[in-house]
This record gives C-alpha cells, structure tokens and sequence, in this order.
C-alpha cells in the first residue's frame, strides 16, 4: 500500500475515458460500481464541456454482486448501444470490477454487436491515466485503422510492393511535395489534457505557414472513420508523447510513417521542431530558416534589460516527462535560469529524465509520491517551481513562487482564453505566466534594501499580486530532518548564534533558505561547532567563487 | 420531566388530508449518476478538526476525494488514500502490514491527529480486508493517543450522504453511557457551525439547557448518551447512526427536518413537545425568529412560486428540500428522485408533500433525463456531472452538492437557502449573451 496525500495520475480507466471523449461517435462501457461516475464530472466541470461523456457505466452495487454481474454487464452494453448508435465502442473494468473478473472482452464479443468493439485491458493496480489513455489510442487506432492497414497490405502486395522501408518513403515524399502539399496526422491531443484545445490549433497554425496539410487529428475530434485514414498521411507530429507514443511508433510500423521527436515547446524547441518536421515533408532545408517565423517575442523579452534579473534564479521542474523537459530547456536556454531540480511522474520516460537531469548537473526526481516531491523540493530550495497543481500545494506550504506548467491542473488551467504552450504563441504564454509569480525587479532590490518596511517586508506577497501575507517566508522544516527552532536561546539549532541568526534573516527571503543551507554545509565541513556572523559570510565568499 | 418524555406527543401540525405517505413511488434501477461515500469525508474532515479520513482503496479513490474537493485545497488535508497495489492484492497477511506501515507513516507526520477512520472502499470491501479488526488492532497500538475507528464509505454500499451515516455510526459505540437521570438532547448530523450555534440558543431560549451535537467538532467532546437520550436527526440520511443509537437505549423525537421557516419550527416543536415545554415558552424563543424567517423569504416567494422544480438524486435532502419550495416558495414539483427513501424517517415529511409530486428512488439516468427534457422543468436539481449538459440543452440547472456545503438549516438560513434556488434564474434573466 502506498500514502496517497495527492495522486498525480488518475487510474487508467480515466486515460481511457479522456480518449473516448476526445473522439467522436465512440462510446464507452465501464463496468464500474456506483459512485465511479464522479469521472463525469472531470469533463463537465473542470474542462467545462457541455456534453456528457460518452460513457455508460455498470454502476453495480453491492447487492449485484450476489447475483449475475456479468449479465449487468452484457445489459448495459447492449442498451447503450441502442440509446446511442456509435460507430465503435469500447468496453473495459474500473479498478473494483477488475476485482470481480466479468471478462469484459467476452462478454462484449458474445453480444455481436454490429460495430468494431475494441476492449481494453487496463491493469488498475499497476498502471494510471496516462498509460491507460496511451493504451486506449493504441487499440483504437490498431483496430480502426488496421483494417485500413490490411486493404493497403493487400494492395501493395499485388503491385509486388512489400510495405515501404523508409529510403523510399522520403523518395516518395519529395514526389509528393512537388505533386500537391505534403500531409501529416496530429497525434496525441485528447479530452482533459494540459491546453490540448489551443496547442493543436497552434500547431495547425504553424503546420499550414510551413506548407504542410494536416489529414486527421487524433484522437481530439477525430471519428472512427477519421482513425481510419491515418494511414493515408505522409508523416505524423507526436504532440504528447505519453498519450500518441505507442500508437505512432505502430503507424511506423505499419504504415511506415515517420513522426516527430521534438516537441514545440518553447522558442528553441518550435525552431527545431519546424525544421525536423520539414525534413520529414521532404520539404527543402534551405527555406527552413525563413519558414520558421513569424517568431515569438520571447527571444527579445528575455534580452531586455528588465529580464536581467532573471538570470541565475534557481528553478525546480517537476511534471508529465514532455512539459518537464521542454520546461527545463526553456527555463534554462531561454529564460536563463539555474535548474536546481529536474523531476517527473512519468515513470515510462524516466530514462529521458535521467539523461536530461544529468546535462544540468541535477538529481534526477522519478517518483509519484507527493510526499517525497515536497521533501526535495525543500531541499533544493528554489525560487520559483514550475510543476503542476500539487507543486502548487508544495509551493504554497514553502512560500515559493510557482507556475504550473503540466497536467494535473485545476479549472483556471482550463481558461477561456487562447493559451498554447507549444508554438510561437505558446512561447509567449511561457514568458508571460513564468515570471508573473516572481518578485518584480525594482521591488526585490527595495526589499534586500530595506528590511523593517510596514508594508513592503518578507512576510508580504510580492505586491503586484495584490496584498496579504505569505504562508511563510522560510520553508517550514520537514518534520523528521530538523527540530523546531527556538529564538530564545542564544545558540539555535545548528549552532546558529542569534546574531548570525539575526543577520541571516536580512537576506532577502527567496536566497536565505539557500544561503542557510550552503552555511551550515561550510560550517560542517569545517567542523564548527557554532556559526557567527563571520562564518556566514565565510561561506558566502567560500560559495560565490 | 422524565415522565414528560414519555407522555404521547401533543397533537401536530395540521397535515394535509392527502399527503404523500401512501403514494406508489417509481423505483428504478439502472445507470447511477451519484457520488460514493467516500465523498462526505470531504465536509466531515472539517467539522471534526482533530479528526483524520484513511481511505484503503484504490487510486481511483484518490483521485475521487482529490477532484471532488482536494485541487481547491492549498493546504495539508486531512484525508488521504492508502493505495491498494498489485501486491496487496496477492495476500491479506500483508495487506495488514501494509496498513499498518501507512498508518504509521500518516501518525509521525500528523502528530496532531487524536482520531483516525479507516475508512472502506469498493475494492477493500469486495477483497474482504477485515478494516474493523485492523482498527481494533492499530486502536490498541496507538491508544490513548489516536483513537482507530473504521467505516465504509463505498459505491457498492453507499450513496454520498450515507458516508456521513456510516462514518456517525462508527461513532456511537465509543459514545460514553449517560447516567443521567433527566433527559438530554442530541441533535445528531453534521451542521454548519454558524447554524448548530443557533439552534443551541434557540434550545437554551426554550428551556432545553442538556443539548450535545453528534458529531462534534472536536474528537474529546463525544456526548454521552444512554435511555435517557433523545435524539433529533437534523438530517434525512442518518438510518444506520439512529439504529445504532436506538441500540444504545436513545429514542427518536420524529419531526419534519429544519429547512424553511415551517419546518424549522415543526423540528423545533418535536423537541419541545418530546421535553414538555409550555407552548407559550416555545412561542416566545422562536416567534421572533420565526417572522424574521418568514420575512426573508417574501421575496423569493414572489420569483419562485409557480416555477416547476425536477429533483435528480443526490443526497436524500430531496424529500424536504421539495417540501419547502412547495409549501413556503410555491414551487410545483414535478419528479422528486431520492437515491433512498426511509419511510419512517420521512414519514413526516411526505405527509406535507403535495398530493401530484411524483417521487421516484433508485435512478436509471438516461431515462430520467429523458423525462427531465419532457417535462422541461424550469430548474432540475442535479449533480455535476449533469448541470452544464443539460444547461447546454436550454435547461436551468441547481447543482446538488452545494446544498452540503452552504448552511440551508434554520430560521435565518431559510432565505438563503431560497437564494440558492432563486440564483440560477435571476442569472439567466441577466445574461444578455
């Protein structure tokens, strides 16, 4: 059993649900026990559709179970196809009915129902939402665009064509471009995702500058019969690749089509992003440079002089793998922040992380334990930390500024708004959102000023972002590392005199959980019993060589 | 006065010669669209403040708790979810040590913590973890310090409010046994604070001075109770915490639930009947409060009365929230749908619903709907999941959780509780996009 304060992932079954909701003219059958429709209200509420999901849940209860659970099962299914005519069903278990084996496969395939039904096998006790919907698009896209995929087979066959290697599908490609504009399939964008709606209708954007069609967008709009032409594309862009990551590398499989590795987030990313996605249209290298604008103001944001005070701020990524890396690349290339921590919950693409956290000099955090993200969190005492909803939890515990840069997200991340992330736009949204938490520069050289200041001191939130106390201006000490601190004494926990003490507490606050830190570590290093003021600034020159 | 309580009650208010009381009710089964229990932890956390809700479940559990309240929680919450995993599910041997690991995670962080609730879920219910006896276990680790106590708060066995049934009575038996002589009052269901200090004084005003509150806000302060013990429910979803308190010796004081300003004082009334209170001492302490409630709902009276009102289930609050719109605001009701019907605990309340309400229990959501959009009701009471789809299809939506969350009960609630419905139309009326 694992301590679950907050979950970063919901079970699979709602990565199933995000799927089918993206999509048009599938419904879903979960077989689930009453009170799992809560899931609903995801939809309805936080990103605020005005639709029900197309899901019909089982809803037994306990007094089903003494009886034919599966027959409920089987009842359902064949009602909801009634009621609502899709054109392709999928059936699978929450996490309760996975207890109770009904089989949901069998059961729908003994129902012979008139459409494709695609089950699910969504293991609830290991996997979570973002497998679950990755797993979800792969089966719908191998069972409606498979058969797609046989009638070419068949057709390349009888020409004497094995299914093309990739040397000639570039051939052909640069054929095409020359014939008609080259197309490609957007993949990954579902119902519930991190800004899915405005980053899809930005890439599309920047896809059309370039002159590149899009052919089907999957599975955010997209209809079984949609699914079903993905072979027909040059080429597919990955825009997230925990979700379309699978489904893509069977359509490279099957279909031979390339797809995308680099995903647009940020300046730097959306400029390698168009000239990859170029290379891929068999489009040629030389206009790429030229294709690439109209640019983001960031570039030139990020030089103004006010932004100089930006530089060296430490920053702590944590997030879906996809935001967290794009993220570190922006905070640091773009932005020019230090990453003092680099971490995801996507435990399928730890191994990108540890590569990645390994060129900025950072511990590597996998974990999807809210607890252990606070705890490093604490300990790597940063200035602003970009994550999700739950680093918002953790920031506003530890009085850090905090962004949020990935899903899970509240209702404001669902905003009215036109707000990619991805693209050129997406990278001014980026600006924008990141340094609005932070302290403005004229206020945080006023503050390592003037200390004692009614209005303007550490306790206040920064005073752009309208009045109130902080909940703290130091990180509160996580309960088992440290004990409590006590000002009366003259010599405090870590051998802090209170003079030394006193003059800690004029740095200003979003360095002196940092400079505490580096103190004591130069005050053990050199087995000082005690720190005085002079150790203080001992270890500040010692640090700032 | 120990001879009052068991005089019969005086004659009631006049009831209707027809009421609801014998009327077939539509009973269906199908699609529930309605929360689990394990959703009441989320307002019971903060009533009982030293209190801790452990969830042994799955993560769907968590993320259930999490998306009904916690993403708009900045704070340390006090609930979390012991999630079930792969490995837990091998052997039961060692899902109690997992358990115990967990608690003992939570107990070093929460140091604060007096009373923790195991509280059960689908799938610990349907792999039949024991968490009654792992809460007798880790009781006896923990006490005096931590008391350990368990309930379900599944889908399988609870709808929403009934977690907060369950989770009262997993209260009782650690209630201590009264020795009283006289009688006392116990208001049991968990009430705003704002509003549960209001009906202290009114019960001081009228002579009643031995009032406890179940639950309480804090985990010391458990009332006694014993045969001397009369207990009001406040709320209509308490069948199981009156059961076990019948066991315990307490009787019920049968009475209307206090929504409006009528049935706050038919509630009222019932205590002081079942407490012998001179009448005109009873009139005295709530006249005043009484008009003032009366007053306050004039206004509503004018902007709601004939608009028809379909009521989804949700809570159980529908019997006496139709009630109230019916008799004080005018409203027509046409589908009142409960998840359950306690006859005896509502009888006094159908017997004042109007004659032509349909009542139904149990749901079948896609029928339902499609009775809904038939009868185009001018607002349907419904949960989350439905209110913007049906707002979408042209249909004025109240959203049921937040008559939970919002104090409804009382005289000088009784207006807003009207504004909660008034809302959604006066909004309606504003919009000009």
């Amino acid at each position: 059993m694992q301590l679950t304060v907050w979950t970063y992932e919901g079970p699979p079954h709602i990565g199933a649900m995000r799927v089918a909701t993206a999509m048009e003219g599938v419904h879903y059958v979960l077989h689930a026990p009453q009170g799992d429709t809560y899931a609903d209200l995801l939809f309805t509420m936080i990103e605020r559709r005005d639709k029900r999901p197309p899901v019909t849940y089982t809803t037994f209860e306990a007094r089903d179970l003494g009886t034919d659970t599966a027959a409920l099962f089987q009842r359902t299914l064949k009602d909801a196809y009634e009621r609502f005519r899709p054109q392709a069903m999928l059936v699978g278990a929450s996490c309760t009915a996975e207890l109770i084996q009904d089989d949901p496969a069998g059961l729908a395939k003994a129902s012979n129902l008139p459409v494709p039904v695609i089950p699910l096998e969504l293991p609830s006790y290991q996997r979570k939402e973002n497998w679950g919907a990755a797993e979800t698009f792969y089966q719908v896209v191998r069972t409606l665009a498979g058969a797609e995929d046989k009638r070419t087979d068949d057709d390349r066959s009888a020409r004497g064509h094995p299914p093309h290697s990739l040397p000639e599908c570039v051939d052909e490609l640069a054929n095409r471009s020359r014939a008609g504009r080259p197309s490609c399939n957007i993949l990954g964008p579902t119902a519930l995702g991190f800004r899915h709606r405005d980053d899809v209708a930005e890439i599309r954007k920047l896809l059309g500058e370039i002159g590149i069609d899009v052919a089907v967008v999957a599975p955010l709009g997209a209809s079984p019969a949609d699914v079903a032409r993905l072979g027909e594309a040059d080429f597919n862009v990955v825009l997230y690749p925990e979700i379309a990551g699978v489904a893509a590398k069977w359509l490279k499989r099957t279909y031979g089509q390339e797809f995308t590795t680099i995903v647009p987030i940020g300046h730097g990313a959306t400029t390698d992003f168009v000239a990859e996605v170029r290379r891929l249209a068999g489009l040629p290298e030389e206009a790429a440079e030229a294709a690439a604008g109209p640019a983001s103001n960031l570039p030139w944001f990020s030089r103004s002089v006010d932004s100089s005070y930006l530089t060296g701020k430490r920053v702590f990524v944590f997030g879906d793998a996809t935001h967290a890396l794009a993220a570190a690349r922006v905070a640091t290339e773009e932005f020019g922040f230090t990453l003092c921590g680099l971490g995801t919950y996507s435990r399928e693409f730890a191994r990108d992380i540890r590569a990645a956290a390994e060129t900025y000099g950072v511990e590597p955090l996998i974990c999807d334990d809210y607890l252990d993200v606070e705890q490093a969190i604490a300990a790597a005492q940063p200035e602003l930390v970009l994550g999700t909803q739950m680093e918002r939890h953790i920031a506003k515990r530890l009085g850090v500024a905090c962004a949020v840069i990935s899903a899970p997200v509240h209702v404001q991340d669902y905003p009215a708004r036109y707000s990619p992330q991805m693209g050129f736009e997406g990278a001014n949204v980026l600006w924008d959102s990141w340094v609005h938490p932070l302290v403005m520069g004229l206020e945080e050289h006023l503050l390592g000023m003037f200390r004692d200041d009614f209005e303007f001191n550490d306790e206040a939130k920064p005073s752009h972002l309208g009045s109130g106390a902080r909940i703290a201006a130091e990180p509160v000490t996580v309960p088992d590392t440290t004990a409590t601190v006590s000002p009366t004494i003259p010599i405090t926990t870590h051998g802090w005199r209170s003079e030394a003490e006193a003059e800690l507490k004029k740095i200003p606050f979003f360095v002196r959980g940092k400079a505490r830190r580096n103190t004591e570590k130069f005050a053990a290093e050199r087995g000082l019993s005690e720190i005085t003021v002079e150790t203080l600034y001992d270890a500040k020159a010692h640090f700032s060589r | 006065m120990t001879g009052a309580i068991l005089r019969p009650a005086l004659p009631g208010p006049a009831v209707p010669a027809q009421g609801c009381a014998e009327r077939p009710v539509l009973r269906e089964r199908g699609q529930r669209e309605v929360f689990c229990g394990l959703t009441g932890i989320v307002w019971l956390h903060r009533k009982i403040q030293d209190a801790f809700f452990l969830v042994v479940g799955s993560r769907t559990c968590a993320h259930l708790i999490q998306s009904a309240a916690g993403v708009m929680i900045f704070a340390e919450p006090r609930f979390a979810t012991a999630v079930m995993e792969e490995r837990d599910l091998a052997g039961l041997a060692d899902a109690n040590d997992e358990l115990d690991k967990a608690v003992s995670r939570l107990i070093e962080r929460r140091p604060d913590i007096k009373m923790l609730f195991l509280v059960g879920s689908c799938p610990s219910e349907v792999i039949k973890l024991d968490l009654s006896r792992a809460a007798a276990r880790l009781s006896e680790r923990y006490s005096p310090d931590v008391r350990i106590l368990n309930y379900s708060g599944s889908g399988i066995e609870t709808t929403f409010t009934q977690g907060e049934d369950n989770c009262l009575a997993a209260l009782v038996p650690q209630l201590a046994e009264s020795r009283a002589e006289t009688p006392q009052l116990l208001v049991v269901g968990a009430l705003a604070d704002v509003v549960e200090d209001q009906f202290a004084r009114l019960f001081a005003a009228m002579g009643i001075d031995d009032v406890r509150f179940l639950p309480p806000r804090r985990a010391r302060d458990l009332p006694p109770v014993g045969p001397s013990t009369l207990y009001l429910l406040a709320q209509p979803f308490l069948g199981e915490t009156a059961r076990v308190l019948e066991e315990r010796g307490a009787r019920r004081v049968a009475a209307p639930f206090p929504l409006g300003a009528e049935g706050t004082t038919l509630w009222l009334k019932a205590a002081a009947e079942a407490f012998a209170i001179d009448p005109m001492r009873f009139r005295a302490a709530t006249a005043a409060a009484e008009a003032r409630a009366r007053r306050a709902l004039e206004p509503y009276h004018a902007e709601l009365s004939g608009r028809s009102i379909f009521f989804f289930p949700d809570s159980q609050l529908e019997i006496p929230l139709a009630r109230m719109l019916s008799r004080e605001l005018g409203m027509r009701l046409t589908e009142v749908g409960t998840p359950y019907l306690h006859r005896q605990h509502l009888a006094e309340e159908l017997a004042l619903l109007p004659e032509d309400a349909q009542l139904s229990e149990g749901q079948d959501v896609d029928r339902q709907l499609d009775r809904a959009r038939a009868a185009r009701p001018d607002i349907s009471v419904c949960g989350l999941g439905l209110a913007n789809p049906l707002e979408a299809e042209g249909l004025t939506t109240k959203w049921s959780i937040e008559l939970l969350f919002t104090p409804i009960q009382g005289y000088e609630q009784a207006g807003d509780l009207a504004a909660l419905f008034a809302r959604p139309l006066d909004r309606k009326t504003r919009l000009r996009v």
